[in-house]
């Protein structure tokens, strides 16, 4: 039952990077917006986010959640060892969230335009960064080694070695200019799917094939650092069995996206760096695996008791049958081909 | 400042944030589809107007609530690693289903603001319905949570660990009644009031703009109601406290000495040194009658608990009058309108009434505000009443006042441009008269 919850809050993550890592990715585009169609750009970004983003970023919400309900003592051991990082983070959502609502439904003018435009592109930037360098940290296993170093009463321990170097590493920083490739990239793609006019697609399509090339290199540089820093995840990325045939398929995965770019198939590029971002995910996942915190908490000894998992399941259950319509029917509303007026003058 | 203080102070001013967004999200949707309705049923244009601009400015509420909202339930970790732990298992499943309910919002509310022309007028509308909802589903389940930290239920404590978890008993606490319909009746009273107000003070100006007029029948509409019923709520909070958190009680009441038919205190200093509360108006066995509906009961006192479980005894008292006083002020304000619409006058016209409107608009979220100040404050030292105290629960790392200040700054700066954002909404609304048949808002 713990690893069936496991896997789901591995959905719900999976669900969060797909969903909002492109509206992240919209904020990067719209922070290197350029060239004569920049405001188009930026305009084409705002529509495509506005009406989704928020109900996007509760997955997070769901993770959370669903990692405290029924798997608290990794919770807490998370909230211990990545406060800095997770409070950077949270500074970057607020400002994310709350720059776009005040540019969404402020005032018209030019310049607060303007203003609330540069804070929600710099968070855009910031928050998958501080994210994969989350994920970084806990892939290398420091997150997991400083919580026992703690519970043997680290008290001669500095505040640096105990609260800032489990995430502070070369690992953690590829990893987290990783994650923002793989937003930006997820972003373009998308955006060359719902762009309406031939040079606005172009200028996602050229965007799209620039972040692919920029994951390329920084998925090369975590790969290679993760032999000394991440030992553990670079052992099961490269001796597993099931290593060699997900390499193969996040590898095609790359190649179909970028093959699609290229020849202007715009929803094939979209499934295929859809299923590649998946792909890399549960990749990491499966490396780790029993782990949720490497090497201090598996997922059956950090799970919560029995009759909370079961419950939690039901409500899950339930709740999906009320809320994946509802998902359904929001994105067939503002995203389905055909569909796609300019929905941020409606609200005006 | 301590650690445990900075933790302390920044999970106040996160919360004391956060509420007021999320009261706006609760009762503000109910504003917008009943302006909705109107217009759908009488044709007037200006209640569209109406539900569009509140739509507007609940859309940015609800972002700013939404966000807040995340800091938090990263906060309840990163402040209070121990806290979570041990209660994670038992009181995850509000949270989890608030969750649920605050996706209905998203979802309903993105459908809702950007849907007006994309899908039917009952499509709209039920979207709407179902935006104000999940709004109080959200609120229902998160009070059950803090309701659960006030009479922790539904486990065993086994050597420090909880044992037998059930969530199910753990959300049915005794607390949990009166402090959901407490909070319900206080969103929708501070909201409606709130709203009242400003569309109040603009027809002090201008007393036949029709917009206003209708705005203000609306959110009088919500918050009249409420505001009434909301002493009669108290009553069974109060009677709760009493039975539940005798010291808690005696904090609100600065009630120092366990005495039978105590006084009720009305204003006063307490005086933790000298153990007894100044300058109080008391009413003789006012608070046994209260609080145990027999003038003789007998009131636990502080001297009934260790000096090391006592709250903070005049931030309790001070907050606890701030809250019934403004609250049976709003009450009275209710009332007042209650009985002008039923004699059908004209609202807009009675200038005492409308300045009366006016002054009460903030006191419902003043009350709030010190209505959590007394639940939160009241049950320390305890972070589960009873069971674990805060100073335990709090993160080993050093130095929190810096996340602290960092958060007070962020919101600080946000709820200044929220404030010029909302004043620049209603300062741009439209002057119309009745008859108008289309209206020209100075700058849509």
């Amino acid at each position: 039952m713990a690893t069936t919850i496991a896997l789901i809050a591995l959905v719900a993550l999976n669900a969060y990077v797909l969903l909002a890592g492109a509206d992240f990715g919209g904020g990067v585009w719209d922070f290197f917006a350029t060239g004569p169609r920049r405001t188009e750009q930026r305009a084409l970004i705002a529509d495509a986010i506005g009406p989704i983003w928020e109900a996007n970023h509760v997955w997070l919400i769901l993770v959370v959640v669903l990692l405290f309900t029924c798997f608290p003592a990794a919770f807490s051991g998370l909230a211990i060892a990545l406060h800095i990082p997770l409070t950077l983070m949270l500074v970057g959502i607020v400002l994310r969230g709350s720059a776009f609502a005040f540019r969404s439904y402020g005032s018209t003018a030019d310049a607060p335009q303007r203003r609330w435009g540069r804070v929600f592109a710099i968070a855009s930037v910031l928050t998958p960064l501080v994210l994969g360098v989350c994920i970084g940290a806990i892939a290398s296993g420091r997150v997991g080694d400083m919580l026992e170093r703690l519970d043997r009463g680290a008290a001669e321990a500095s505040f640096v070695s105990l609260y800032v170097s489990p995430w502070c590493s070369p690992f953690t920083i590829a990893v987290g200019a990783m994650a923002l490739a793989l937003f930006a990239f997820l972003a373009a793609t998308y955006l060359t799917v719902e762009a309406d006019e031939a040079a606005l697609r172009e200028d996602f399509r050229r965007r799209a094939l620039w972040a692919a090339a920029a994951v390329f290199v920084t998925a090369f540089l975590a790969l290679i650092l993760a032999r000394s820093h991440a030992p553990r995840v670079s052992a099961g990325l490269i001796a597993s069995v099931w290593a060699l045939p997900l390499h193969v398929l996040t590898g095609a995965a790359a190649v179909v996206a970028i093959a699609a770019l290229w020849a202007r198939h715009w929803h094939l590029a979209r499934v295929a760096a859809a299923a590649q971002v998946s792909l890399i995910l549960w990749g990491w996942a499966a490396a780790q695996a029993p782990y949720l915190v490497p090497p201090a908490f598996t997922v059956a000894n950090s799970a919560a008791p029995p009759r909370t998992l079961e419950l939690f399941l039901w409500a899950l259950g339930v709740g999906a049958l009320l809320l994946f319509p509802s998902i359904a029917y929001l994105f067939w509303l503002f995203k389905s081909a055909g569909r796609n007026g300019s929905a941020a003058q409606e609200s005006d | 400042m301590g650690d445990v203080l900075a933790a302390r102070s920044q999970m106040a001013v996160s919360l004391g944030f956060h509420i007021l967004f999320a009261v706006v999200g609760i009762a503000m949707p109910v504003l917008m589809v009943i302006a909705e309705a109107r217009w759908r049923r009488t044709g007037d244009a200006m209640y569209l107007e109406l539900a569009k601009r509140w739509a507007k400015g609940t859309a940015i509420l609800f972002a700013v609530g939404a966000v807040s909202g995340t800091v938090l339930s990263f906060e309840l970790g990163l402040l209070w690693p121990g806290f979570m732990r041990f209660a994670g298992a038992i009181i995850g499943m509000p949270f989890s289903l608030e969750g649920f309910a605050f996706f209905a919002e998203a979802i309903f509310l993105g459908v809702y603001l950007y849907g007006w022309s994309r899908i039917s007028a009952r499509a709209h509308i039920a979207a709407g319905v179902l935006v104000a909802l999940s709004g109080a589903a959200s609120a229902l389940f998160v009070v059950l949570a803090n309701a659960w930290m006030n009479s922790p239920a539904g486990f065993q404590l086994v050597n420090g660990a909880p044992t037998d978890v059930d969530p199910v008993a753990a959300m049915l606490t005794p607390a949990a009644f009166p402090e959901v319909l407490h909070m319900l009746l206080a969103a929708y009273a501070a909201t409606g009031f709130a709203v009242a107000g400003i569309h109040g003070f603009m027809l002090l100006r201008d007393q036949r703009n029709a917009f206003h007029r209708r705005a203000l029948v609306v959110a009088l509409i919500v918050g009249t109601p409420a505001a009434i019923l909301q002493p009669l709520s108290g009553d069974i909070s109060a009677r709760y406290v009493a039975q539940w958190q005798p010291p808690k009680l005696a904090a609100m009441e600065g009630q120092f000495r366990t005495e039978a038919g105590a006084p009720l205190r009305i204003g006063g200093v307490p005086d933790v040194a000298a153990q007894r509360t100044r300058w109080a108006f008391e009413i003789p066995h006012g608070l046994s009658l209260l609080a145990f509906h027999d003038p003789q009961a007998v009131v636990r006192g502080l001297d009934a608990v260790p000096r090391r479980d006592w709250p903070p005894v005049p931030v309790v008292h001070i907050a606890f009058q701030v809250m019934v006083g403004l609250g049976t002020l709003l009450a009275v304000v209710g009332i007042w309108v209650a009985i002008a619409a039923w004699r059908r006058t004209d609202l807009a016209a009675n200038r005492w009434l409308m300045r009366a409107v006016v002054v009460a608009s903030p006191m419902g979220f003043v009350c709030i505000e010190a209505g959590w100040t007394v639940t939160e404050v009241g049950r320390q030292p305890w972070v589960i009443y009873g069971v674990m105290r805060t100073a335990d629960a709090v993160t080993p790392m050093p130095g929190l006042i810096v996340p602290f200040v960092l958060i007070s700054a962020l919101y600080c700066f946000l709820g200044v441009i929220v404030a010029w954002l909302l004043y620049d909404l209603v300062m741009r609304s439209p002057i119309a008269r009745e008859g108008d048949a289309t209206i020209s808002p100075a700058a849509a």
